[in-house]
């Protein structure tokens, strides 16, 4: 019954839309009558994919469902995040450790779901900190982050954390060509073709348990790296990177950047590359960057800096690199779920270039190349094209694909999707987005096997779409139907952030891996709790530890005493509860480190330094149960070299154990 | 389905002292009767969860009764006193007496259910104005914790 009724909508919708013969010109006319039931999902329903979306400058990967476009989480990566204590308990401090120090705030531009044999397996979602280089891991089963792994040589890690097709890497390409960590970085700037490099980092992932490690490095020359995509299938075994600035500026890109007619995507056999390292061609050269995981065991994370990386040097080491000339300032680098065909996107071009993996790979064996760039063979424009897509629209930027040989590329400057054919490469369709749109989603869009349901725009501007929030505006996503031959917008909704790429999943791959919550008998926190009789509180010298346990409602120990000027309070607070969603909170007063949020199982520690001489309230910011206003105690504060012993205790109203105030 | 589940976990950890492939706590003849509208008829001296049937020696079973302490400290003892006393929970002095093997088991692995259904899991709601919160007890877990249970009865 429900498959018929989708029949009949979907052959409604394509006589609605057939009937339309001009575009759109507004945004009332860009919708059509049966929208809304397509993008509805009844209440307590589930919506049918997972969408994880960049929050860009948020530092944050927000997760929504589709088609509804409900936000069901965001999940803190790269920033701190008060709503979860993320960067603010003990626990969690150590993820935002790098060589520079703690980075509370970052740029999240990218999010890659995991893929087994080139398909999206549920595993891990990964994330990259454009500003200060790093990428993170993501475990699906708990949406938190289990790992970050920083990158040396490296600025702005743009082209990243794209990986293979079992992913076997994940990779980071350097935006910002730099001098190497270990060579004098104190020259002048407009050394740069002599002194600049750019390092592509190809991390290793833990087959099982996903353990992020550098495997090696590539020097590569200095030029602007953007974005990047794994080969699959026939292609598995290369990896294919957009790069800008050949022309090697160092100032005023937005004009010195474009003066040459072609830019390079640059092809990388890491496979060759795996042989050199195994023959021992790599070089340890010294560097510092942070490493940092998330034990779920122990609920804490640690950061480890180590000091030594291994460096390829591709100029060196033949066949690992090739550039391939691509018009306009490449920026998307895509490739379809064949693994024949590379679509570069040039951001200033009016047409798409569409390289061939068997052409490149003739052209390599030929010998086909119309110089070098830096030591690296440039192969011949045409040697590679298979061909390329006329009068696609303005500004091309991205490409997902939807496994029926079709695909979608967003245009920036003329704000459209454009669907077209790979083979033929004809434009099937065409549609308006508000506006100026960025990247694209389908899900599934990037690997082998898309789900080619919907494609989502993530618009960069979004001006009057919503009711008016001041100067600053949430930004906005348009999801497009394309089960059927046009596309047909349904649903606008408003993201976190700024939404660069995204990635979907049907929902199935993810939900029945998640975690509900975290079993106390294997709580390996050092500061566990393990029920209420193992409360207490100790001293060691100035260091005050307060071991405490909360359940629906009340804290263990609630009543303190004994706390000093110049004493460093360390609670360590143990949820008791083994129920889904029943976290608790925890806040004393003056904290400036905030709050905790501590979920059901887990151990989490604040860190307070009191101030000042008093009585200071704590309480449950979580509400539990009817009696969560309940939920609350006191810790008294005495002056330094005070001699009010260190007691605590829970339900026991002691009768007064000073003399009263004098009436 | 569930049983085969339930069974297949007991038989693998070896905590079950029954034959393989039986649920103890599960007696095929006293599978609950269905009403006419397909709902099992309720029964509030068994209450509602998978234990239908528990078997219960005179002797206390000293072991597993340790065993339902150390549970009871880590999970139970935040709210329950061993004593008459109400915490934020009944105290747990003579619960053994006033309810069945069954209905305590039910009723700690099957807290929401209970609460929204059991007439005299409602009555003690009315008092403590907390719901009991599930726990996650494991079917040996409920059990270990009955016998502690009788253990502070005076079961010798």
């Amino acid at each position: 019954m429900r498959k018929l009724r989708y029949v009949f909508v979907i052959g409604a919708a394509a006589l609605v839309i057939g009937s339309e013969s001009c575009k759109p010109k507004n945004a009332g006319t860009a919708v059509t009558g049966d929208a809304a039931s397509k993008a509805y999902v009844a209440p307590g329903k589930y919506d049918e994919f997972y969408n994880f979306v960049s929050g860009g400058f948020s530092g944050q990967m927000s997760v929504y469902g589709l088609p509804s476009g409900r936000l069901l989480r965001v999940i803190p990566v790269f920033s701190v995040d008060p709503e979860k204590g993320y960067g603010y308990a003990e626990e969690t401090k150590p993820m935002l450790n790098t060589s520079h120090g703690f980075v509370p705030w970052d740029d999240l531009h990218h999010p890659e779901l995991s893929q087994t044999n080139g398909e999206i397996d549920g595993r891990w979602v990964f994330g990259n900190a454009n500003n200060t280089p790093r990428v993170a891991r993501i475990d699906l089963s708990t949406f938190r982050t289990s790992e970050i792994i920083e990158l040396p040589n490296s600025g702005g890690n743009h082209s990243s954390p794209f990986i293979t097709e079992n992913t076997e890497y994940v990779v980071a390409g350097t935006r910002f060509s730099v001098p190497p960590d270990n060579a004098n970085g104190d020259v002048a700037i407009n050394t740069y073709k002599q002194n600049f490099k750019g390092y592509i980092s190809f991390i290793s992932v833990g087959k099982e348990d996903g353990k992020m490690d550098i495997a090696f490095q590539l020097a590569c020359p200095g030029v602007n790296f953007d974005l990047s995509h794994a080969g699959k299938a026939k292609s598995h075994g290369w990896f294919f990177f957009s790069c800008y600035n050949t022309e090697q500026a160092n100032t005023l890109l937005e004009v010195n950047a474009s003066q040459r007619d072609k830019d390079f995507i640059m092809a990388v056999n890491w496979k060759k590359a795996e042989e050199y390292l195994k023959a021992g061609k790599g070089k340890k050269v010294a560097a510092k960057y942070a490493h940092n995981t998330y034990n779920e065991k122990t609920h804490s994370a640690t950061s480890e800096i180590k000091t030594e990386v291994t460096v390829l040097d591709t100029k060196e080491l033949q066949d690992i690199c090739y550039f391939i000339p691509c018009p306009k300032s490449p920026h998307g680098c895509d490739v379809d779920p064949t693994g024949e065909y590379i679509v570069g996107s040039g951001k200033l071009a009016a047409l798409i270039p569409v390289f061939s993996f068997d052409k490149i790979q003739k052209a390599i064996a030929d010998k086909a190349f119309e110089g070098n760039f830096d030591g690296i063979p440039v192969i011949k424009y045409d040697a590679a094209l298979y061909g390329e897509v006329k009068k696609p629209g303005l500004g091309p930027l991205h490409t997902e694909f939807d496994g029926k040989g079709n695909a979608y590329t967003s245009f920036f400057v003329s704000s459209e999707v454009v669907k077209w054919n790979i083979k033929d490469l004809k434009v099937l369709d065409r549609a308006q987005t508000y506006y100026s749109v960025g990247h694209l989603c389908v899900p599934g869009g990037d690997s082998r096997k898309p789900s080619p349901k919907y494609v989502i725009a993530y618009n960069k501007i979004t001006k009057d779409r919503y009711l008016p929030t001041g100067p600053e505006l949430a930004q906005s996503a348009q999801l497009f139907d394309i089960s059927g031959d046009k596309m047909q917008l349904i649903l606008d909704f408003p993201t976190i952030g700024e939404p660069h790429y995204a990635q979907a999943a049907p929902a199935d791959v993810i939900r029945n891996r998640s975690v509900k919550f975290y079993k106390i008998d294997e709580n390996a926190n050092p500061f566990v709790s393990k029920g209420e009789g193992t409360t207490k509180v100790t001293r060691e010298g100035n260091k005050v530890h307060v071991y405490m346990t909360a359940i629906r409602s009340h804290f263990s120990p609630d009543n303190i005493e004994g706390v000093k000027m110049g004493d460093e309070v360390y609670f360590h607070v143990t949820n008791l509860e083994q129920d889904w969603d029943v976290p608790h909170g925890f806040a004393i007063k003056g904290a400036i480190n905030a709050e905790l949020l501590i979920m059901p199982g887990e151990t989490q520690t604040l860190k307070w330094v009191p101030d000042r001489v008093g009585m200071f309230p704590m309480y449950c910011t979580d509400f539990c149960s009817a009696l969560h206003q309940e939920m609350q105690g006191y810790v008294r504060v005495s002056p330094a070299g005070s001699n009010v012993p260190l007691m605590f205790s829970t339900g026991k109203n002691l009768p007064a154990a000073e003399p009263a105030p004098a009436k | 389905m569930l049983i085969t589940i339930v069974c297949a976990a007991l038989a693998a950890c070896g905590g079950s002292n029954s034959e393989p492939g039986k649920n103890p706590y599960v007696q095929d003849a006293g599978a609950p009767k269905k009403e006419s509208n397909g709902n099992p008829s309720y029964d509030p001296n068994r209450g509602e969860g998978k234990f239908t049937h528990v078997d219960v020696t005179p002797a206390l079973n000293a072991a597993m009764a340790d065993n339902g302490q150390r549970i009871a400290d880590v999970k139970c003892g935040s709210c329950h006193k061993t004593t008459e006393e109400k915490l934020v929970g009944p105290g747990w002095k003579g619960v053994t007496k006033r309810y069945t093997a069954e209905w305590i088991m039910n009723f700690v692995t099957n807290t929401d259910a209970m609460l929204s259904k059991d007439p005299k899991a409602q009555a003690q709601l009315e008092i403590c104005l907390v719901r009991m919160p599930n726990q996650n007890l494991s079917d040996d877990d409920a059990r270990a914790l009955y016998e502690y249970m009788r253990k502070n009865d005076g079961v010798k």
